[in-house]
């Protein structure tokens, strides 16, 4: 795991302590609410329904439970106890007070942790493969090459000013765990011919009003070429985007607007004009960094753990195991997820104990290392088989074994109308209601694989495009109402899902999914998964399912 | 308005240009700055006459079309036409790094302390600010470590630990 040099931290002070400034300024009268306002989303302050929410940075979605810990104090000591892990790997609190912020700030950096960039029109916190670094089918660790990222994009003084909010995602892997085709861009690193490492560079994926899946603009970049090229793309971004327009500011909407071949012509050309010499990555600071990611040390164990397969024969651990544990690079360990999605929770909410004794549990049996997932869930990814069991009991006693990773109850949802102030509806009350449908696990696993994604307003934070069943909270004369989408992915077979029919009412939102779940089961064919039986037969049989009954507008 | 000083401090000056509307008399010769319109219309004669030039960019003007002049001239006035609007930090980023530009560039319009450091690092070297002398020296100094090289030469992290090591 990257730790902090001194330089590293030498920056994350000064920006506090130019935050208490601009803080005190703002409490004094002499900033604006509409100056300070960028300036306090750029250290990760937003306004919301009750008051201040602060997001706090997980760069790349890792943690050390040292990090845990000291969040878990935040939660503790300035919040309500507890926090909120977003889609974008973050953690926000919801209930911070402005005049507390400095404070708050100046705590996580004595832990290495800061909110620079959680927010604003700048370059935002780069996300990754949460099993990156244990993953068996990366081509290399993509979290080396977010650290470059992370580094070049921090307080970049041309680009932190931009049209509008700009995301990066990169993955190493064929399976993408990290959609990077939802991202401004999304980078998949490969090995060319010659064993060489490469990017693959994709544009323009996005959410929102208008959603767009990402397009290949460079294949084949050498990997040490990564910052002058990015550079390239936010430069021809930052002059061309629009800026008339809050809903055509993204880059998506550049490229649809030029074209894909006259934006990647124009990228070329910048590229070619710069000079590289200033920009890229030395291969010595490259090596440090890559240095800093080496597999710890993990003791050789044998193929089969006889403690595992033995445990296996409990149905509850072996329900955790086929779910949430993952195939581990190195023999006789596996990558676990714990499910932030138990029945009746707030998706991606986890409290200030669970947090303390999950940072506790990886200490015991992870290396001290945590991740954050994009589907709001926490990774810990160096288990020994051996171990499993003790950590699923050390999780059940804190409430987070739930077996449900990417089934149906593994729901993505916004905080929604609970807390945002753009929000049409709620969303935490719809995922728990459709949660409870699937209690049963004999059920739930029946239906396997079942992405279902909710977001209270089109601004999709959510990802509902990307659910195999999407959920978007409308407002109809000020009801609460639910579109349904059907079809979409955010892995590498990315899709955006289709509208299936009028809006349901908030009631009736739990009845159609699991209407949905059962059609699927009536007509799919063996092996196929919910979006597989989708794409087969297209809305048809799907739509008769859910409007038989709902009451719609 | 604050200028950047040999030694890296900032210093309150007059201004020494005066702006020079497009419908305006060119009068006697002295340091004027043009909009780009009367710039491409009236500079060759205003040079003729002894003036000094400026011009002032738009945040949609593309540097590169002035790039030919450039060595001519005394000033470049890069537009925030809203703080928010980020265009002129790549325009003056061109303006040193590709186009070797040494004259003055100038920040003009929503001019906002807190953008003081990134203007700085892209290359600005005047500013048409309210802000007190003191206070914009402060926010240019403020971080002392900076992770990409950039107009202002100063050295960024990974080269420092290259150096170090
Ligand atoms: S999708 Fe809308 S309601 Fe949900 S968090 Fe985003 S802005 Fe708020």
């Amino acid at each position: 795991m990257y730790a902090y040099d001194g330089l590293d931290r030498s920056l994350v002070r000064d920006r506090v302590d130019e935050f208490r400034d601009q803080v005190a300024r703002r409490l004094a009268g002499s900033l604006s609410e509409e100056q300070f306002k960028p300036l306090r989303l750029m250290n990760g302050l937003y306004l919301q329904l009750h008051g201040y929410m602060l997001r706090v940075a997980i760069p790349y979605g890792v943690l050390s439970s040292a990090k845990l810990r000291a969040l878990a104090h935040v939660a503790r000591r300035w919040d309500r106890g507890y926090g909120h892990f977003t889609t974008r790997q973050n953690l926000q609190f919801h209930w911070v007070k402005l005049s507390e912020t400095p404070d708050i700030l100046a705590y996580l950096a004595e832990h290495d942790l800061h909110a620079i960039q959680t927010s604003g029109n700048c370059i935002r916190n780069t996300t990754t493969d949460p099993f990156a670094g244990a993953a068996r089918d990366e081509a290399d660790d993509p979290r080396v090459w977010c650290e470059v990222i992370r580094q070049w994009s921090t307080l970049h003084p041309e680009f932190s000013y931009l049209p509008r909010k700009f995301k990066i995602a990169v993955t190493a892997s064929a399976k993408d765990r990290a959609a990077i085709k939802a991202h401004d861009i999304g980078l998949r690193l490969g090995r060319d011919a010659e064993g060489r490492l490469v990017f693959e560079v994709l544009v323009g994926g996005g959410l929102g009003r208008t959603p767009h899946i990402g397009a290949l603009v460079k294949k084949d970049l050498p990997a040490d070429r990564l910052l002058s090229f990015l550079t390239a793309i936010l430069r021809v971004y930052n002059r061309e985007g629009r800026r008339d327009n809050l809903y055509k500011a993204r880059i998506k909407i550049l490229v649809s607007e030029l074209g894909l071949a006259a934006f990647a012509e124009k990228v070329e050309q910048e590229w070619a004009a710069l000079d590289p010499t200033e920009i890229d990555i030395l291969g010595t600071e490259l090596a440090r960094i890559r240095g800093q990611f080496a597999l710890a040390k993990l003791d050789p164990r044998p193929a089969v753990s006889r403690g595992f397969e033995a445990a296996r024969t409990r149905e509850d651990f072996a329900r955790f195991a086929r779910n949430n544990i993952a195939p581990h690079k190195v023999q006789g360990y596996g990558i676990v997820t714990i499910s932030l999605k138990g029945i009746g929770d707030t998706p991606g909410d986890c409290t200030a104990d669970q947090m303390e004794a999950i940072a506790d549990l990886a200490e015991s049996y992870s290396q001290s290392e945590i991740r954050v997932t994009h589907a709001q869930n926490l990774v810990l990814p160096n288990v020994a088989l051996d171990d499993a069991l003790a950590l699923f009991e050390g999780l059940r006693a804190i409430g987070l074994a739930s077996a449900n990773i990417n089934l149906a109850s593994d729901i993505i949802a916004c905080p929604g109308l609970d807390y945002c102030a753009l929000a049409n509806a709620r969303a935490i009350p719809i995922a728990q209601a459709i949660a409870r449908r699937f209690e049963d696990p004999i059920f739930e696993e029946a239906v396997g694989e079942l992405q279902v994604k909710i977001s209270g307003c089109i601004n999709a934070c959510g990802h509902h495009h990307l659910g195999h069943i999407g959920i978007l909270g409308v407002d109809k004369k000020g009801e609460e109402y639910y579109q349904l989408t059907l079809g979409g992915s955010g892995a590498e077979d990315a899709a955006i899902g289709a509208v299936l029919g009028p809006a349901v009412a908030a009631g009736d939102v739990a009845d159609a999914v699991e209407a949905l779940a059962r059609r699927y089961l009536e007509v799919r064919q063996p092996e196929e998964r919910f979006l597989d039986t989708v794409r087969r037969l297209g809305p048809t049989p799907f739509k008769a399912a859910v409007y038989e009954h709902a009451d719609t507008v | 308005m604050l200028i950047l000083s040999e030694d890296g401090g900032v210093r309150a000056v007059e201004d020494r240009f005066t702006v020079l509307g497009d419908e305006e008399g060119a009068g006697r010769a002295r340091p004027v700055i043009l909009s780009r319109a009367r710039f491409e219309a009236d500079a060759e004669r205003l040079w003729s006459e002894g003036f000094e030039l400026g011009v002032r960019l738009a945040a949609d003007d593309k540097v590169e079309d002035l790039a030919y002049d450039l060595p001519r001239l005394a000033v470049v006035a890069l537009e925030f036409p809203k703080f928010r609007d980020g265009r002129a930090f790549t325009s003056a980023v061109l303006l040193r790094q590709r186009y070797g530009f040494l004259g003055e560039v100038r920040a003009v319009g929503d001019v906002l302390l807190d953008q003081a450091f990134a203007m700085v690092r892209c290359g600005f070297s005047a500013f048409e600010t309210r802000a007190s002398a003191a206070d914009w020296a402060r926010a240019i100094g403020r971080y002392a470590v900076v992770y990409q090289t950039s107009a202002d030469g100063r050295q960024p992290a990974f080269l420092a630990r290259a150096t170090k090591s």
